[in-house]
């Protein structure tokens, strides 16, 4: 209700401003209203719109959910890692590029990509000069490796991606830095600062995607005397040309500019507006009504308009859509520790047996819910060969469902009548339930009884992601989905396929995979520099993952993202699939 | 409410006070002249009940839902739709919302179809029908079982077993019993004595619901138990040496019939409507199964889109609700000369 007046107390000072501006100049105000955009239908997806270099205004967002903490070492949201730039800098970072060219790495606080030595073992970088906090001392070397040990306070600083810590200290040696034993609390032997401009990593293990994991936020500096531990969040230490001004968690945030950030020090972040502002509404369709009004310019979240906004949207403002591909795959996976899906015939047989339109239409159709996936490994990682691979002839001749070939392979896995078994998903969206009862109905007329039982999607990691449970209850089809950490084939498809991701809980390798030709792709792939070997290995471990039958996947996931006519430097990019947040910026206000 | 004080059938004519009013009252309206003697306490509320057209039609509407839920497989047979199939070429694939005007109403499919799927609306109406009814029939009759039996026992011992019974009573009452049942849905077993799915789940909601139900029904019962054990017919009764069970069950029962039969014709749509909630909620019954609180459930995402499909399950809820409680109404004032109107 107060936001409602607020902001009818807003348009009325607009309005008084307008009109004061009108009597004051004589030159025609050009252009239409605020929240039209002349851009056009996704118009953003892989190019710029409304390329500016205008400073100044408040950039709005907004948002149906507050970041699972806005500590650089502590979240897991894509939309929170591609905020992050506002206030944190990397030693190298994602080209601010659309497209695929986004997903491409280059120089942040570091002088270049790093000197690769020792066959892949040792990774050398120098620091920029000029870099500052906010209160104006430089970023040092030690700053960056205090910032990545964070990672290793797991018990107090749970919750982000952990893969430095994984590859730099495999063997869990290091106690963490609030454990640290040494005066300065950077005993980690695999990270070297000889001076405060030089930073060397010392891999016990290559791995090819190394620099990638060193662009995400968890490896953003922090400064041993900012670090308040679990309440950083609250308020992060700026390393960026923007600073926390106030948050109030699931209300409101807002980032002002920071002064002591030099634009020459940086090679990548250009802030255009002068505040940026994020509101957080608890309900969906308030949200995309007030985006479609013109409120506010964009989603924070990036996950695209509900159904109901999508109509509006699309009957109206067609030209502030852009439909990008979200980086999802949505997949059914078949646990093989469920009888019958040990037998791959049995897997086989429900994968011939969907109809992969209807399941496809389940999820939004071609364009809410995204194209028809014929292979798990989706368009933004390399490697991948898109709707061309496609084994199972999912979204050719059989895309209505092969009942014919459905009964075979169940012949084949002995269960010639079919059988009768669980399907697990998730309570919490409408889509998803949506997709089983599609999977429901089209395995009813191969003879497979599918029961559906919806559990509560906070609980995931203890119901599907616990082998044990999922055979105690039986679920034979688990739906989910995935979207990549970093774009490589070891990002996306490792937890779910490799045979030593298999874990008791958390487990994401539903399927439990355990093919050792899997394995050994993946560990060649770690030690492997070229990016062309790199790819082809992708493709190889995309094609026994679908030859074994593991997964049915559904769709490569796209959404409706609205865009004001507000913004300027408009671009999706394929390293967050979504608006590359770090340089948008605004139309001068009229 | 119901301060009825019943008297007596023809079984126990001693008491004089109130049954010539009754039937003098019934004769005066009735202007008939035929002897007013041997009227039996069901003829008289049915004689009245005849006159209210309201509670006829809700009892004809009432009727009429029962004989199609019964019915439902051979009419959607004889319509050509099955209640789970899916029909996407009526769905408009951008927004999966149905083609045409009304949620795709058309001669195939009379009520429309589902957003997403195509479904047909009809054949789910019907089907649901079945869940609604029996949720709500069932549940009110296990209510009534325990509420009759645990109520008279309290009212008729009095003493330490009308405290621990009534107490029971209290808190059931004061127990959060959606919360409740969502809680046990949750924690509930696949499969129970050989059933699965959503048989599991429509047993489970009867039992609970009826459970948490019986306080109701117990609590008049034991009132009325109560100024009932005192009078004449009772004690000329006990006086003549019947026995406990005799008193219990040929004598009190008989007079608690009115008070029962009005409670539950009002708790079978209170229960309908808690199966709807459950089933809006998410732990009713299982997907594919048919039923109203889930159709409307799902029909939120397309309120503005596709406002048919919310109004169909609504309307359906809405119908049945009315009917119960008009035919309800009816019966009171047909069984209780003295409730006020």
């Amino acid at each position: 209700m107060t936001t409602q007046r607020a902001s009818a107390r807003r348009k009325q000072a607009l309005a008084a401003a307008a009109v004061v501006a009108g009597l004051l100049t004589t030159a025609a105000c050009g252009g239409g209203s605020d929240s039209t955009s002349e851009a056009g239908y996704d118009a953003a997806n892989n190019k710029v719109v409304n390329a500016a270099a205008t400073k100044g205004g408040t950039l709005k967002f907004a948002g149906a959910q507050d970041g699972d903490s806005w500590d650089t070492t502590r979240s897991y949201y894509g939309f929170a890692w591609n905020f992050m730039r506002y206030y944190s800098r990397q030693l190298v970072t994602y080209k601010t590029e659309p497209g695929r060219a986004g997903a491409g790495l280059q120089p942040d606080l570091a002088t270049d990509l790093g000197k690769v030595t020792d066959g892949g073992r040792t990774y050398t970088f120098t620091l920029r000069a000029g870099s500052t906090w906010e209160d104006g001392r430089p970023i040092t070397a030690k700053d960056v490796k205090y910032g990545i040990e964070r990672q290793w306070a797991q018990d107090v600083l749970s919750g982000g991606p952990v893969y430095l810590k994984d590859i730099l200290d495999p063997d869990g040696a290091y106690p963490g830095p609030y454990q640290d034993e040494s005066a300065d609390k950077l005993g980690l032997k695999a990270i070297e600062t000889p001076d405060d401009t030089t930073i060397v990593f010392r891999l016990p293990q290559p791995n090819s995607d190394f620099p990638q994991m060193l662009a995400m936020p968890s490896a953003s500096p922090v400064r041993q005397d900012k670090d308040t531990k679990s309440k950083y969040g609250l308020h992060p230490f700026s390393s960026g040309p923007y600073k926390f001004e106030s948050y109030e968690p699931g209300k409101s945030l807002e980032l002002v500019r920071n002064t002591q950030w030099k634009e020459a020090s940086d090679p990548v972040r250009k802030a255009y507006p002068d505040t940026v502002a994020v509101t957080f509404f608890s309900n969906a369709n308030d949200l995309d009504q007030r985006l479609i009004a013109g409120d506010y310019d964009l989603d924070l979240s990036q996950t695209g308009l509900s159904p109901q906004g999508r109509q509006t949207a699309l009957k109206q403002h067609k030209g502030n859509l852009d439909n990008p591909v979200s980086g999802y795959v949505r997949y059914a996976a078949f646990p093989q520790n469920v009888k019958p899906f040990d037998n791959e015939h049995c897997r086989k047989a429900v994968i011939h047996g969907a109809d992969h339109v209807s399941l496809q239409t389940a999820r939004g159709g071609p364009v809410a819910g995204g194209d028809i996936g014929t292979n798990m490994l989706p368009g933004s990682i390399p490697g991948n060969e898109g709707q061309k691979y496609d084994p199972y002839a999912i979204a050719g001749a059989d895309k209505s469902g092969n009942i014919a070939k459905a009964k075979e392979e169940l012949a084949a896995c002995g269960k010639p009548n079919g059988f009768d078994t669980t399907i697990a998903v998730r309570n919490n969206k409408p889509v998803e339930v949506a997709t089983a009862q599609s999977l429901q109905a089209s395995l009813k007329k191969i003879g497979i009884n599918a029961q559906i039982d919806q559990y509560d999607g906070a609980q995931t990691s203890g119901i599907v992601g616990s082998p044990a449970n999922v055979e105690k209850k039986g679920y034979g089809i688990v739906i989910d989905g995935w979207a990549a950490d970093f774009p490589s084939v070891q990002g996306f498809g490792r937890p779910l396929w490799d045979g030593k991701y298999v874990l008791e809980s958390a487990n994401n390798n539903y399927a439990l995979i355990k093919d050792p030709a899997i394995d050994e792709l993946f560990d060649a792939y770690a030690k492997e520099l070229d990016e062309g070997t790199k790819a082809r290995m992708a493709t190889q471990i995309n094609h026994k993952v679908m030859e074994g039958g593991y997964y049915l996947p559904f769709t490569y996931e796209k959404y409706l993202n609205w865009r004001s006519g507000r913004l300027t430097n408009v671009y999706m990019t394929d390293a967050y699939n979504g608006y590359d947040f770090v340089n948008l910026g605004l139309k001068p206000s009229k | 409410m119901t301060a009825p004080l019943h008297e007596p059938t023809a079984k126990a004519p001693p008491s004089a006070e109130a049954a010539p009013s009754a039937a003098g009252e019934s004769a005066a309206v009735d202007g008939n002249t035929k002897s007013v003697q041997g009227r039996s306490l069901g003829r008289i509320a049915w004689e009245r009940l005849k006159r209210d057209r309201l509670a006829l039609a809700g009892g004809g509407v009432i009727l009429a839902l029962v004989v199609i839920a019964l019915l439902a497989p051979v009419i959607t047979n004889l319509v050509g739709q099955d209640p789970d199939a899916f029909h996407e070429d009526t769905i408009d694939a951008l927004f999966g919302t149905p083609k045409g005007s009304l949620g795709g109403i058309s001669g195939d499919h009379l009520l429309g179809v589902e957003p997403v799927n195509g479904r047909d609306v009809f054949a789910r109406i019907l089907y649901g029908a079945r869940i609604s009814l029996l949720v709500g029939f069932l549940s009110a009759l296990v209510a009534v079982v325990l509420g009759t039996i645990l109520g008279i026992l309290a009212g008729f011992f009095g003493g330490w077993v009308d405290a621990a019974i009534s107490r029971v009573m209290d808190g059931l009452l004061a127990f959060p019993q959606l919360l409740f049942i969502i809680a046990l849905v949750s924690v509930m077993p696949n499969d129970l004595l050989g059933m699965t799915g959503s048989s599991v789940r429509v047993f489970v909601m009867i039992l609970v619901i009826g459970f948490f139900g019986w306080p109701y029904i117990g609590r008049v019962v034991r009132g009325q138990t109560l100024s009932l054990r005192e009078r004449e017919y009772v004690e000329a009764a006990r006086s003549l040496g019947a026995g406990r069970f005799h008193i219990l069950f040929k004598e009190l029962l008989p007079n608690l019939v009115a008070p029962i039969v009005v409670y539950t014709t009002m708790m079978i749509p209170t229960n309908i409507l808690t199966e709807a909630a459950l089933s809006f909620l998410g732990v009713g019954v299982k997907p594919p199964t048919a039923s109203w609180g889930q159709m409307l459930s799902n029909a939120i995402d397309y309120y503005d889109s596709d406002p048919m499909y919310m109004i169909v399950p609504g309307l359906a809820i809405f119908i049945t609700v009315l009917a119960f409680n008009l035919f309800g109404d009816g019966v009171r004032d047909a069984l209780d000369p003295k409730g006020s109107r």
